[in-house]
């Protein structure tokens, strides 16, 4: 039988997944809240292409200038669905002040059944397909929900695997986009993507 | 004897946070029906979902056979807990700790005198009460010994 997607992606990407995934949380092994790095020891997230729901290719380099919660997720995982009207909420008063919110369904099922859980849940924000490279290129992401916030130069300022609180995520979110040290941010407006 | 060497070099087949212990040994007669016994025991801390998820989305616990020399008749899974976690807006029908499962099989008319195998896998995916893990297979190879 085939290995699932995320057996592949951890025997495949395991050594340097874990060691950039080391360079990104200040413990990968406990779940908490991380906080906000300073820029100085923000690395960039790597960057990727893949299809949202409507088979358009969206690139994470797309997104530049906007603080951007990256959020890995499946529809079989039950913490995932509970942070999902967290991220809907968010997407809604946020998205005008240059945030956005991006799934990476890790479903090995695929559109089949992530699309319905897309509508049946009213997700306002977008939805891509994730595959092994990808998980690779961020640790393997071996445990749902990991969520990365990435500030508007598109490194990475806090990693969370696991189920944290709405308020962690909503202080975090404010403090990246009031972030006023940031190069990309205050002042200049981010590139539009829809 | 030789059974006996085989079946005791069988390893415990673990995966991550579920241990299975396959039973020592399955054998009977042609078109018997025989039972086997497989011991879960989960890591402190996880759940795996029942086999019956009360959400369409989750992923059940699951047994399945190759065929071969046997036929799988029935599975007994033991009643599943009830329970509410951080993440649930309502309890969930799952498995922690140690339980069984009881898979019965049917020895076919076809099936060869002697040792052999039953092929099989069980499917699971686990949670603790922060994150989920992927779904897993576990391989199960179960010494099966056919009499005259």
């Amino acid at each position: 039988m085939a290995k699932s997607r995320f057996s592949r992606a951890l025997s495949a990407g395991a050594l340097g997944g874990l060691l950039w995934m080391a360079g990104c949380s200040s413990s990968s092994d406990s779940v908490r809240a991380a906080s906000v790095k300073n820029e100085t020891s923000r690395k960039n997230a790597p960057n990727f292409a893949l299809k949202d729901a409507d088979g358009r290719t969206v690139k994470l380099s797309d997104y530049k200038g906007k603080v951007v919660l990256l959020n890995f997720w499946a529809t079989w995982c039950g913490p995932c669905k509970i942070e999902i009207p967290w991220f809907i909420d968010f997407e809604q008063k946020y998205k005008d002040r240059g945030f956005a919110v991006l799934g990476v369904s890790m479903d090995d099922d695929g559109w089949s059944a992530v699309k319905p859980y897309i509508t049946e849940k009213k997700l306002n924000y977008r939805v891509l397909l994730g595959n092994d490279t990808v998980g690779d290129q961020y640790g393997g992401v071996d445990s749902l929900p990991t969520t990365f916030l990435l500030d508007r130069n598109g490194k990475v300022a806090a990693t969370h695997i696991g189920l944290v609180s709405k308020s962690d995520y909503q202080n975090e979110i404010l403090l990246l986009l009031d972030d006023k040290h940031d190069d990309a941010g205050a002042g200049k407006q981010p590139p539009r993507t829809d | 004897m030789m059974m006996l060497a085989l079946v005791s070099s069988l390893p415990a087949q673990i995966s991550n946070v579920l241990t299975l212990n396959p039973p020592e040994k399955v054998s009977g007669k042609r078109n018997d029906v025989v039972s086997a016994a497989f011991e879960l025991v989960l890591r402190p801390g996880y759940h795996v979902n029942s086999n019956t998820p009360n959400d369409e989305y989750l992923i059940p616990l699951k047994f399945t056979w190759q065929d071969g020399s046997t036929q799988a008749v029935d599975t007994v899974f033991p009643k599943p807990q009830s329970e509410k976690y951080e993440f649930s807006e309502k309890p969930l029908s799952v498995y922690s700790g140690t339980f069984k499962v009881e898979t019965k099989f049917k020895i076919l008319q076809s099936a060869p005198a002697g040792a052999s195998t039953i092929s099989g896998k069980l499917r699971y995916q686990a949670c603790s009460d922060k994150f989920c893990l992927p779904p897993k297979n576990i391989d199960i190879k179960l010494p099966l010994f056919v009499r005259e």
